[in-house]
Parts: structure tokens; C-alpha cells; sequence
């Protein structure tokens, strides 16, 4: 038995049959009569941000913390245009989200009404796919879709912009079990000859190294990974989004690679012979200069969900489509039903050249340094936290130190806009992680410019009592712009110095928080542990670093992987 | 090189723009495109035709078969295929011209479907170079109008584009 409710109540309810424990959201006029439903149950719960950007963050790193479907609940017009960067955030990092927007009523759709901005329209070309609901009977089966779409193949945000009649309009609720798409089914297994192919490649290896990326985090396919690179004690390598994937700890992890990578780690995949590339797409950020990329003569594996990942940038030899965990199953299997093929003996050679290239030590910084070094920083947190924190970032220097000196051993801790860049994504991405980890300590490293574009959510924190440890790499300026500025710019600093700063402990402690200011190197692992004290307390801990220091190793644009700049 | 793409869409409000927009956002070229239902209304069958490396094309496939609404996509010039377009030209047609247009006309296999003291509207079916050959036998000045489709495609014989 079916029975008729309202649009704005078969909503919520579709909410409540896929298990959504908590939405993200801000009202307004187009969506009141479902925040109206919202107020009168308990099962959804709602937070509210202070801006929609936040909102569609903090849904995302909810989603990236918990691998479950985050969602976000915005009004139309101005609500909609300030949730773009936080969809955009979410569509290049292939993040599963599912935003409802409000809408003009029908009869107004297309007339310049009040709030009216042509939501389908802005948000097409950064969302996995996006609906229009003009009709109530379809309210249900739409959303069973968002959520199908967002969480399947390679996830993506989805977002469904809801009339605000259709929210008043009745209908009978029924909400279907399951959904077939003729025109979507996105593919699991593996080609079974490709997969052998692989398999003969890689035993026949000398110079092998597995590259691995965001899509092994978005699989949870890091268990079936560490199997197969410790069978076979290949070296191994994460992106900055795959970080975590495989354990950092681990003695065949050579770091990350890319623009800021490690020397070894961008050696090893210059050079080697054959490289198994898992759910990652040779981005311009990870292999600097394709043609410089080529040069070299290497086969190329490339596991993927995505056919269009495949040969986008750089041309492989076996390409494997289909789902990380179930391709990286099938190949141990084979790998394993002929052993004898394979042994460890003929990589000592490559694992020599290795040991080489660590030993140039390109992370090295100076440690006796009298003003506090962002990386020591890093590096104490990671020894306060034993390594278990989430750690959220923002984007510039800092988040470049957060990848390579916290060492990451679990998938989804490490939390971070990649694929966008966006500055301001760090504090409501660490709610999202604390409201899916409610026990957990959670980190949000940033610089003093990044936290400025969301700092208006301490307010959201303070309300839902979020006690997160806010790291702020604080160097007076936008430090990666500083950095280009110095390196390729003749040293002109043109608008990357921050003037005016706020006095951050204070900004804290109005927002009714605790705030820590720390300018001695010998004060960060005391200060590190009274704020970890300080369990049910957001700490806003103002670090104030060296002004001068660079992220090193660095892949200048355009360049090849192997020209690095190195301290 | 040229590529015909023909491929199978939902038919629902938007799905061209999605196109469209996967077109301009990723600065592939598009030639011309054509859209309309087919036999079965929830489905819309669309023709591109593009210009790229094999590179480009392998891409334009791919990310076309992303589209959540697209059904089916083929790239017709994977195998035989057969090209037609349609194409309506007004001309000015006077005095001793008229006779030579209607005999260019015939030689085209076009017909004439509207007649006045001064010009002819020919109607024109063929490949698109057929078109464009026909405009350049026809005199600049004397053109005075064209509409063309853009290229639809089917593949010969046994190949066939349906879900
Ligand atoms: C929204 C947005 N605007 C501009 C940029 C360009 N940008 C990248 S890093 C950076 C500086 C960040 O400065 P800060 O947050 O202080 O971090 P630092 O580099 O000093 O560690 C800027 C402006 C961006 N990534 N995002």
C-alpha cells in the first residue's frame, strides 16, 4: 500500500530508504516546505553551514571519510551558484555526492524570477549528471537515480533541482528497490586476455613500478592492492589523491610522485620498464610533460573504471577497464596460478637504483632552523597522532607538506581537493570528516589565505560542537604563489603577501573556541598535545613559519618528471 | 581526418545541450549535427560529424559514451557507411541562365521546387562534397540562399544502430 504525500515529504523520505543519516544544507525561499518536512522527523539529521560552498565540502569530505553518498541541500539561485565550487571540487575528484537544489515554481521557469538562475544549465559541465524534476510521479525514481548514478562506475556528484510546487503537488510514494538504465551500466569486470596480458608483462619485469591512484581510495581497493605489490615486491607509488592507497610506512613505498614527489618516485617511473598504472590518469600534475613522459620506452598497464581515462594523455599498452578491486583480484589470481614465472632475485638490481635515488634524501629541510619549519610541524602532528588522525587540507604549500610528511598508512584519511585546487575547502571538509567519524581526531592543516575562504564555518563548528585541530601553516603569504613568484617570476611577489591579518587566537576565541599562537620550534609537540587534550575543544593552532621555505623536490610546468628542482 | 559519429539518446529535455557542451568544453570541432526521434519516441538519433587525429576521435567516442542519456554510440567510418544531406538553394534565374541552372540542376539530380519570374529553389540530396560541388558550379553571385542539414549516416548492409 502506497499513500499520497507531498513532494517536499517524498523527498525526505527517499533520504530516510537510503540510509542518509545527515545532510548539509542552508534554507530558502525555494526550498521551504522541505526543510519543513525536514524539521518534523528525526532520522536526517540536517547541519547547518554558514555558505553553501560549505555545505557541498563538508558533504564531500563526509563522502570521502565514510565512503557513503554525502549530501547537500541548497536554494535556488544565489544558493545554488555559491554550492558550484563545491560541486566542481567534488566532480574532479570523482567524489560521490548527491545535491538537491530548490527551484522557482514551474510557472516561473524561464520568466527572470526572483531567485531564478538556470540551475541545470550552470552546473552541467561539473557534475557527473544532473535532472530537472517537472513532474511529482518522477520525484522518486529521480532521486533513486542521483543516488545510483553518484555512487556507481566512477562516482561523481549528481545533482537534482526540484521545483518548489513539485515540493507542494501530491503523490503516491513508492520508492523502487532497484533502478536499470538502458543507456547507463557501467561495466565491473575485467577483460580476462587483457588481464592476462598484464599478467605476462609483469612477470616478465626488471625495471616494474605500480602507480597508483584516487581510484583505488574510491574502490576501497587498497587491501587488494597491497597484496599484489607485496606479492610481487614491486616498488610502489600514490598520487596526492591515492595517498593512503598503500601504506606510507611500508618499506616499498617510494612516496608520492609528481610535481612535488618524491626524487625516487619520479625516477622509478621515468625509468622503469614496466609501469602498472591502478585508478589514476596520468595527469598533468603527476607526470609533468607527456611527450618528455614517452621519451622513455616503458609498457604501460592501465587499470581503470573509466575508458576515457585510458589514452587520454598518454598512450598504453594494456588497458584493463573495469572496476579496481575485482580487476586487481582477477590478476592476483593469475599471477599466483603460475609463480614460478616470477622471482624477487631479478629486481634487486632496480631496487638498488632505488636505494640510490633515496639516498639523495630530497624531503631534507633544515631542522635546527631558530623559526618554526612547516614541515616539522607536519611531522609532529604525525607523531602526536601515532598516524590516525583524518587530516583535511586546503591547497598551496602547506597541503604539499601535508602529503609528503604525514605518512598516511589507511585509505581515507588523507582529505583533499586535488583535482580543483580549491582554497577553502579544508575546514568544512574536516566537519564532514568529523560528523562520519564522530570519535575520530581530525586535522585540518592549512595556510593563513585558505582559511580566510571559509573561516565563517567555525561558527558551524561551534554550533555542532566539532572539535577539530585546526593547523595553520601561517607565513604571512599565499606561499605557493610566493614560491612560482620566486622561482619564474624574477622574485616580483606581485599581491601573494597576506596584510592585514586577523589575530587568529582571538578570531578563535570569539567564535567560542580555544586559540593557540606557537613561534618556537620547541613549543610545537607540547602544543600539538595540549590542543589533542582537549577532546571536545575546536583548537585553532596559529603556527608561525618560516616566511622563505619552498616545497621541494619541484617539477617546474611544462617540464619532464626526472627535471626536478631539488634543495 | 573527417568522422561521421551517429549515436542513439535518450530523447529527453537537455540531452542535446550535453552534447553540445561536451563539445565546446573539451574544444572538439564539430562539422554539423543533426538530431530527431527515431521510430521509437524515447529515443533520439543524432549524426556528428567532426574533424580530429585518431587520438581526438578515440576521445569524442569515449566521452560521448560517458553522457549518462546516450545509449549507443558508432563511429560510421569504422566501416561502410553511406552519407546523405540535404541541401536547398535559392538561385536567381534569368534570361539565358535559367535554362543552364535547370540543366546544372538535372546533371546534380536535383529537382526544382519553387519557381518565380526570377529565381528557382532547387532541392539537392547527396554526400556533403556532392553539396558543396554543386555550389561550386553554380555561380557566387547568383546564390542567393542555401540551407543545408548537415550529414545523416547509416552503415551499409548488416551494420546496424539500434538498442
Ligand atoms: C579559490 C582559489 N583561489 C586561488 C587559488 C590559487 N592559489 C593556489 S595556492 C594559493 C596560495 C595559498 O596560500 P595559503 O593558504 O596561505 O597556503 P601556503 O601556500 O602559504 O601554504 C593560491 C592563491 C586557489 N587554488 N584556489
Amino acid at each position: 500500500m502506497s499513500v499520497e504525500l507531498n513532494g517536499a515529504e517524498i523527498t525526505v523520505r527517499c533520504l530516510q530508504e537510503e540510509g542518509i543519516d545527515c545532510i548539509f544544507g542552508y534554507p530558502g525561499g525555494a526550498v521551504l516546505f522541505l526543510y519543513d518536512e525536514l524539521f518534523k522527523q528525526d532520522k536526517v539529521r540536517h547541519i547547518l553551514v554558514r555558505h553553501e560552498q560549505a555545505a557541498v565540502h563538508a558533504a564531500d569530505g563526509y563522502a570521502r571519510s565514510s565512503n557513503k553518498v554525502g549530501v547537500a541541500l541548497v536554494t535556488s539561485g544565489p544558493g545554488v551558484t555559491n554550492a558550484v565550487t563545491g560541486i566542481a571540487t567534488a566532480y574532479l575528484d570523482s567524489i560521490p555526492l548527491v545535491v538537491i537544489s530548490g527551484q522557482v515554481p514551474r510557472a516561473a521557469i524561464g520568466l527572470d524570477a526572483f531567485q531564478e538562475v538556470d540551475t541545470v544549465g550552470i552546473t552541467r559541465p561539473c557534475v557527473k549528471h544532473n535532472f530537472l524534476v517537472k513532474d511529482i510521479t518522477e520525484l522518486a525514481e529521480t532521486i533513486k537515480k542521483a543516488f545510483y548514478i553518484a555512487s556507481t562506475g566512477r562516482p561523481g556528484p549528481v545533482l537534482v533541482d526540484i521545483p518548489k510546487d513539485v515540493t507542494q503537488q501530491t503523490a503516491r510514494f513508492v520508492y523502487p528497490d532497484s533502478i536499470h538504465m538502458r543507456s547507463y551500466n557501467p561495466v565491473v569486470k575485467g577483460h580476462s586476455r587483457q588481464i592476462k596480458k598484464a599478467a605476462q608483462l609483469i612477470s616478465k619485469a626488471k625495471r616494474p613500478v605500480v602507480y597508483a591512484g584516487g581510484g583505488i581510495i574510491l574502490s576501497d581497493a587498497s587491501s587488494q592492492l597491497t597484496e599484489l605489490v607485496q606479492m610481487l615486491n614491486f616498488p610502489c607509488t600514490n598520487t596526492l589523491m591515492g595517498l593512503g592507497g598503500y601504506p606510507a610506512t611500508d618499506k616499498q613505498f617510494v612516496g608520492m610522485l609528481g610535481m612535488h614527489g618524491t626524487y625516487e618516485a619520479n625516477m622509478a617511473m621515468q625509468y622503469c620498464d614496466v609501469l602498472v598504472a591502478v585508478g589514476a590518469r596520468f595527469d598533468d600534475r603527476v607526470i609533468g610533460n607527456p611527450k618528455h613522459f614517452s621519451n622513455e620506452n616503458r609498457k604501460i598497464i592501465h587499470i581503470d573504471i573509466d575508458p576515457s581515462s585510458i589514452s587520454k594523455r598518454v598512450k598504453v599498452d594494456v588497458p584493463i577497464v573495469g572496476s579496481v578491486p575485482d580487476v586487481l583480484k582477477e590478476l592476483i589470481d593469475v599471477l599466483k596460478a603460475d609463480k614460478e614465472k616470477f622471482s624477487h632475485e631479478t629486481l634487486k638490481e632496480w631496487w638498488e637504483q632505488i636505494a640510490l635515488w633515496r639516498e639523495r634524501d630530497c624531503l631534507k629541510y633544515d631542522r635546527d632552523s631558530a623559526i618554526i619549519k612547516p614541515q616539522m610541524v607536519v611531522e609532529q602532528l604525525y607523531n602526536v597522532t601515532k598516524g590516525n588522525a583524518f587530516v583535511t587540507s586546503d591547497v598551496g604549500q602547506h597541503q604539499m607538506w601535508a602529503a609528503q610528511f604525514y605518512k598516511f598508512d589507511k585509505p581515507r584519511r588523507w582529505i583533499n581537493s586535488g583535482g580543483l585546487g580549491t582554497m577553502g575547502f579544508g575546514l568544512p571538509a574536516a566537519m564532514g570528516v568529523q560528523i562520519a567519524n564522530p570519535k575520530a581526531k581530525v586535522a585540518c592543516i592549512t595556510g593563513e589565505a585558505s582559511i580566510q575562504m571559509c573561516i565563517q564555518e567555525l561558527s558551524t563548528c561551534k554550533q555542532y560542537k566539532l572539535p577539530l585541530k585546526i593547523i595553520n601553516l601561517n607565513n604571512r603569504y599565499m606561499g605557493m604563489v610566493r614560491q612560482w613568484q620566486e622561482f619564474f617570476h624574477g622574485n616580483r611577489y606581485a599581491e601573494s603577501y597576506m596584510d592585514a591579518l586577523p589575530d587568529f587566537t582571538k578570531l578563535a576565541e570569539s567564535y567560542g573556541h580555544v586559540g593557540m599562537q606557537i613561534e618556537k620550534p620547541g613549543d610545537i609537540e607540547d602544543a600539538l598535545k595540549e590542543a589533542f587534550k582537549l577532546k571536545d575543544r575546536l583548537v585553532f593552532m596559529d603556527f608561525i613559519t618560516d616566511q622563505t621555505e619552498n616545497v621541494f623536490p619541484m617539477v617546474p610546468g611544462g617540464k619532464g618528471l626526472s627535471e626536478m628542482i631539488l634543495v | 581526418m573527417r568522422h561521421i559519429i551517429s549515436l542513439l539518446m535518450e530523447n529527453e529535455a537537455g540531452a542535446l545541450s550535453r552534447v553540445a557542451g561536451l563539445f565546446s568544453a573539451r574544444a572538439y570541432n564539430i562539422e554539423s549535427l543533426t538530431v530527431a526521434p527515431t521510430e521509437d519516441a524515447t529515443l533520439s538519433r543524432m549524426t556528428l560529424v567532426t574533424v580530429g587525429s585518431d587520438d581526438v576521435i578515440e576521445q569524442i567516442t569515449k566521452q560521448l559514451n560517458k553522457l549518462i542519456e546516450v545509449v549507443k554510440v558508432v563511429d560510421l567510418n569504422d566501416g561502410d557507411h553511406i552519407e546523405r544531406e540535404l541541401m536547398l538553394v535559392k538561385v536567381r534565374a534569368t534570361g539565358a541562365d535559367r535554362e543552364e541552372i535547370k540543366r546544372l540542376a538535372d546533371i546534380f539530380r536535383g529537382s526544382i521546387i519553387d519557381v518565380t519570374s526570377k529565381s528557382y529553389t532547387i532541392e539537392l540530396t547527396g554526400t556533403s562534397s556532392k553539396l558543396d560541388a554543386f555550389i561550386d558550379a553554380i555561380e557566387r553571385s547568383a546564390i542567393l540562399e542555401t540551407v543545408r542539414t548537415g550529414a545523416s549516416g547509416i552503415g551499409r548492409g548488416d551494420r546496424i544502430l539500434k538498442v
